[in-house]
């Protein structure tokens, strides 16, 4: 653990470090060429805007009618059959929506059953192993103007739910129920 | 299909303020999840300016192309539509680094310069490619070994031991992205089958 504290406190200086040493040995310009790529990221956060406001509004309003409260509710009976605790459903059909609501979600979880229960670890560990599909997908396909999607969210969310299958079957084998 | 869930969650979530009576969360809930948006956007314009520039270095010093051709044998297997030693591979190497490491602000525009070359390689054509649709479920399912902010929030709520979750969030995370690679790969040849 000591190890893969030091690695993440070292990644990022030592990659800077590397970079700007090894364009130097090559002769580029680094300074210039920085201002000139950077440039590019200016234009980029900007194209990003519609996306995720179009996105995050419709999630809102999802979450503020009380609809997603209904959703849960409605599958409760069926999910507990299966052994999956409904209390981490809202966080796993958030999960892939918004990175910043699933991270609400799960420290809201963390703090009412505590970080050691069963429910801590399981949402610790679909946090933590899953990403958001829906971000990654508006981000990087609208950025460069993608818009025909293809079988792209299809795959996404179905990967998302082999994560999600994944961590509950693992937590629920090293620290039992 | 995006435009379905969308307008779906919008009109669903709106039908329901109206039974509910929750009509003025809901417009409370427009503007804050536009300004949600923004602010996000705005953050993101530091991050994606460092970095960027940064990986412009990288790339004009031919650190990418040299990434590449290390882990060729590894991405070629994985993405068959991309020329050896073009400078998607680089980036989408450096994408998959920055994620395993959990530096999710670093991997976003790492994941568009890809995407931009990955589109170049398309023919600039505005539907996504069998190579985008892989690099992106590879990426939903990100290879995790240090989730940070968890151990960050478990550390918060004085958990008896905060890191104890690395191991099996690394198992599921493998998991899951195995997964990916072969549900992606289903898809792929029921498209190719369909012609």
């Amino acid at each position: 653990m000591h190890i893969v504290s030091i690695i993440s406190l070292w990644f990022i200086p030592v990659l800077i470090g590397f970079i700007l040493l090894y364009g130097t040995v090559k002769k580029v310009p680094t300074y210039e060429t920085f201002v000139e790529g950077g440039k590019e990221g200016i234009k980029m956060a900007f194209s990003i805007i519609p996306f995720l406001v179009g996105m995050m509004v419709a999630i809102s309003i999802f979450r503020a009618s009380g609809a997603l409260d209904f959703m849960i509710d409605w599958m409760r009976p069926g999910l507990e059959k299966f052994g999956i605790p409904a209390d981490i459903l809202p966080l796993a059909i958030i999960r892939p929506i918004s990175g910043t609501a699933a991270l609400g979600m799960t420290s809201d979880l963390i703090a009412a059953h505590g970080p050691d229960s069963f429910i801590g670890r399981l949402a610790s560990t679909i946090q933590g192993s899953t990403d958001t599909t829906f971000y990654v997908l508006t981000v990087y396909f609208g950025a460069v103007g993608i818009k025909k999607m293809g079988d792209a969210l299809k795959v996404g969310l179905l990967a998302d739910l082999a994560g999600f299958a994944a961590a509950i079957v693992v937590v629920t084998l090293m620290f039992g129920m | 299909m995006v435009n379905y869930i969308w307008v779906g969650m919008t009109i669903i979530g709106l039908v329901f303020a109206a039974v509910n009576g929750t009509m003025s969360e809901v417009n409370e809930a427009v503007f804050k999840g536009a300004q949600e948006a923004v602010t996000l956007c705005i953050g993101l314009i530091s991050i994606l300016v460092f970095w960027l520039g940064m990986m412009r270095i990288a790339e004009n010093a031919g650190l990418l192309e040299k990434l590449a051709n290390l882990f060729k044998p590894f991405i070629t297997r994985l993405f068959p539509e991309v020329p050896a030693g073009h400078p998607a591979m680089g980036y989408i190497l450096s994408n998959m680094m920055a994620n395993v490491f959990g530096l999710g602000n670093a991997a976003t525009p790492l994941g568009i310069k890809a995407m931009e070359e990955l589109k170049r390689l398309n023919g600039g054509k505005d539907s996504a490619s069998r190579s985008m649709i892989t690099f992106l479920a590879i990426n939903t399912s990100s290879i995790t070994l240090i989730p940070t902010t968890v151990i960050a929030i478990r550390i918060t709520y004085d958990s008896a031991s905060p890191t104890e979750i690395v191991g099996p969030t690394l198992i599921a995370t493998s998991i899951s992205t195995i997964a990916a690679i072969l549900i992606d790969r289903y898809f792929y040849y029921r498209r190719s089958r369909k012609g």
